[in-house]
């Protein structure tokens, strides 16, 4: 009896060892993920200037919409942090709840920032039209394409937790989702900062 | 449907024709092989699905191997070419041709040949150095070797269907952009790189949590051997440089394909922007590459001069000095660009400042090396030919590091002489003295030692007779991939020696070959029944050669620097206590993974936007499908582990 409870004691303690890795792997991809944004920053640091005869941001965008976006987004993570907490407790229904509203805004972010992308097309303004538009499709849309990876994660997980329930595993990745979730809210507020309220300055 | 993918694309010279059919008939020989042996299954089973570091890193080094011999063919065009094409001469290759081969050169030696072998080092050696079983996360490893392997086979893909990249290793903008390369070449390029680089990211990842959360107990970071400490400052270059490639690469992808204007001579687009991201990669690359050279001398001096490593502490300092300072000198790479005088001087200053920390790696291996008592054996013999070569092309780039100065030596070939001394003298001499090191470990057989020593000479004295002339031929005023030059010149006598140069490497290449197949064949002679086959001072030689799946049957327990040599000292005989032990499952999920990545890759480059689809689909079907599989494990009980030690015992009795 003694025995297999020590047995049990080791086993968690070695899972915590083995969490601990895995998720600090984790941070160290964000790292990454860091300089990757960091660098298409520097890129659109250097071609904001360079509009070629084409609008600026000034021109283009609608800071209303923007804070729109933001917001819907700062509330996404916040909805996420609250899925965690629900996770640490066990509650299989809260997290279920919490993370699918997790799921609706960040989805509702992704649709407003495709019609922003659509109009901008639509109007003669694609990539294509100068060098500060190729920085800024790419750099938003660099974005947006961590906030699809994330939803696609977030489906996934949502269906997982629903037929396994908050499993050791289901926890550990629901901990990094929501760190990578955080982490594209962090770089949004950048994005905001950067490229909106400097660009429509 | 095809998008730019037609029949001319299959249209090539008899150059071109003869690498395809070598591949070819290399490919079918290796299958052809299996077959006979009935083997298919065991390579599946074993090696192509395997997750365990050592055939992982086996694997890593057979490609890098095959792929230097796909760049040193390139190499001995090029010598051919302008050794001949002189005057009236055209030589053997047309001018575009000439172009590809170089930039195929430099990309293959440096993604595939040298990060290969630098990743099957970091496989085969940093798991056992740091007394642990595995790796922090061996599906991605095994996911990093696939990505890796995509990559190199989207290059070779390239010589039989389109062409490849002629825009040089690093394709500058505005030449590498559509307006000027219209062809696939360039995209090849890209999208092997990214394909290999994301690789190599996730590698970077996955051996630094490695190092930083596994090492055996007691193993504090000052007492990590020193290779591991190379590693160490590796990995942090790759971590903070690959992701700038990543971009990089993907903004000439995008300039490409969507028409943007990151790069474009108009438009609003800035080629200048792309040589400052590409270096700033590209700078770190270097040191990525010979910081684990530098670790593997390290190790080797220390164990054939019996002696512990003179000045550990300042060594580690110094790596620390080279990765900060390897950040701070990318604009050295085009101080012509005309960044202005104090620009340039800053990243002056800061390159010759570098000569500092390898100043000091070099004296602490000459102290070590002092009143020891040194053997000549074929590492150390690698290991000589480097502190000379290396300290002379360090300082020719001291040298250029002097702006001024860089401006005349700038783009000739004192500059290329000057970077294959380091690659060749430092990189490729690193990592052949860490073959031939680590083989026993690897494999339980010792190579050649006597064939060995001829490969060595060769290598060195070819290597003599191909620079030399180069640095020369640059000083008079010959610039870097010339296809063609006037006889007025004066340069065809020097062309001449380079290219007997390269000749005499290949008959090292030779011996190499013939060292591998003759060692193969003597193995019975030269195995290594201790374990410790040259009196190793670190954990890699505590355990069998080769080690058991579990690298470790009880996991040690480290009290000081060089662990083994004071395990040795006080070698305990209490019979070892075995314990249950978990190992990861194999899985043929990282090679579909590599397999959609390579479609993926394939139909970007010839625009077949239904083929790019599935290949993405594919890759992300494949990750989800992974992430339901909980538990991939399976347990190896105390009793087979103890049954298993004593047959690897026996083996040797």
């Amino acid at each position: 009896m003694s025995q297999t409870a020590t047995a049990t004691v080791k086993q968690t303690s070695e899972q915590r060892r083995n969490d601990e890795k895995t998720i600090f792997g984790f941070w160290v991809y964000l790292m990454t993920d860091c300089v990757l944004f960091a660098s298409l920053f520097a890129t659109f640091a250097v071609l904001r200037n360079n509009t070629f005869g084409g609008p600026s941001g000034h021109e283009l965008f609608s800071l209303p919409y923007v804070l729109a976006e933001t917001l819907i987004l700062l509330t996404s993570s916040f909805t996420a942090g609250l899925g965690i907490l629900s996770a640490r407790l066990g509650k299989k229904r809260q997290v279920l709840i919490w993370f699918s509203i997790t799921f609706l805004l960040g989805a509702a972010f992704l649709a407003l920032e495709l019609h922003e992308f659509a109009n901008l097309v639509h109007e003669g303004n694609s990539w294509r039209r100068s060098g500060f538009l190729s920085a800024f499709f790419t750099l938003v849309g660099t974005h947006g394409l961590h906030i699809t990876a994330g939803l696609i994660w977030m489906a996934v997980m949502l269906l997982r937790v629903r037929q396994t329930g908050l499993t050791h595993t289901n926890v550990k990745r629901l901990t990094m989702l929501s760190l990578f979730w955080h982490f594209l809210d962090v770089v949004w507020i950048f994005i905001f900062t950067i490229v909106y309220l400097m660009g429509a300055a | 449907m095809l998008g730019r993918l037609t029949l001319n694309s299959l249209h090539h010279t008899p150059i071109e024709m003869g690498g395809v059919a070598t591949m070819v008939i290399a490919g079918l020989a290796v299958i052809a092989l299996l077959t006979y042996k009935r083997r298919w299954k065991w390579f599946y089973g074993e090696w192509l699905t395997t997750v365990d570091p050592k055939r992982i890193g086996v694997m890593y080094i057979v490609v890098g191997l095959v792929m230097l011999l796909r760049g040193a063919s390139d190499a001995a065009l090029m010598r051919t070419q302008q050794a001949t094409s002189v005057g009236a001469s055209h030589g053997i290759l047309s001018s575009d041709q000439f172009q590809q081969i170089v930039s195929a050169h430099g990309t293959i030696m440096i993604f595939f040949a040298a990060m290969g072998l630098m990743f099957g080092l970091f496989n085969l050696i940093v798991p056992l150095q740091i007394g642990s079983r595995d790796v922090a996360f061996p599906f991605l490893n095994a996911t990093s070797f696939w990505l890796f392997f995509a990559g190199a086979m989207l290059v070779n893909l390239s010589l039989a269907i389109g062409d490849f990249g002629a825009a040089g290793w690093l394709s500058y903008p505005p030449l590498s952009e559509l307006q000027y390369s219209p062809g696939v070449g360039i995209d090849y390029w890209i999208w092997a790189l990214q394909i290999a680089g994301i690789g190599s990211l996730l590698s970077g990842i996955n051996f630094l949590v490695t190092i930083l959360r596994m090492r055996a107990s007691g193993m504090t970071l000052m007492k990590m051997p020193m290779f591991c400490w190379s590693v160490l400052g590796s990995l942090s270059l790759i971590i903070f440089a690959f992701p700038i490639l990543t971009v990089t690469l993907t903004l000439l992808a995008l300039d490409r394909t969507l028409g943007m204007h990151f790069f474009t001579a108009g438009g609003g687009g800035n080629a200048m922007m792309y040589v400052n991201l590409i270096w700033a990669w590209g700078h770190p690359e270097v040191y990525i590459l010979i910081l684990p050279a530098f670790g593997v001398f390290s190790e080797v001096v220390a164990t054939f001069s019996s002696k512990r490593l003179f000045g550990y502490k300042s060594m580690v300092w110094a790596i620390w000095a080279i990765v900060l300072l390897s950040f701070l000198v990318w604009l050295h790479h085009f101080f012509t660009m005309g960044a202005g005088a104090d620009v340039n001087a800053f990243f002056g200053i800061m390159t010759m400042l570098i000569a500092v920390p390898t100043g000091v790696k070099i004296f602490n291996w000459l102290f070590t090396m002092y009143r020891g008592r040194i053997r000549f054996s074929t590492p150390m013999l690698w290991f000589l030919g480097f502190v000379t070569t290396f300290t002379v092309g360090g300082m020719a780039g001291v040298l250029m590091a002097v702006p001024p100065a860089d401006f005349q030596l700038h783009n000739s070939l004192f500059l290329v002489a000057h970077f294959h001394t380091m690659i060749i003298g430092g990189v490729v001499f690193g990592y052949f003295a860490g073959l031939t090191y680590w083989f026993p470990k690897v494999f339980g057989f010792k190579l050649n030692e006597r064939l060995g020593r001829y490969a060595f000479w060769c290598w060195l004295v070819g290597f003599l007779f191909a620079f030399v002339p180069l640095y020369i031929l640059g000083l008079m005023g010959a610039t870097r991939r010339l296809d063609h030059y006037d006889p007025s010149e004066g340069w065809q006598g020097l062309f001449i020696v380079a290219a007997v140069g390269v000749s005499i490497i290949a008959l090292g290449v030779f011996f190499q070959i013939l060292q591998l197949i003759v060692s193969v064949r003597q193995r019975h002679q030269n195995i290594d029944t201790s374990g410790d086959p040259w009196g190793g001072r670190t954990l890699e030689w505590a355990t069998t050669s080769p080690p058991q799946v579990y690298n470790f049957a009880v996991l040690p327990e480290v009290s000081t620097r060089d662990a083994f040599w004071e395990m040795k000292k006080t070698r305990d005989v209490a019979k070892p206590r075995y314990k249950d032990i978990m190992m990861p499952k194999n899985t043929p999920l990282p090679m579909l993974i590599a397999i959609f990545a390579f479609t993926f890759g394939f139909a970007i480059v010839w625009h077949i936007w239904w083929l790019a689809a599935i290949g993405l689909f594919g890759v992300i079907t494949t990750i989800i499908v992974r992430s339901t599989n909980e538990e991939p494990e399976y347990k190896i009980s105390a009793a087979r582990v103890a049954k298993m030690e004593a047959a690897a015992r026996e083996r040797y009795a």
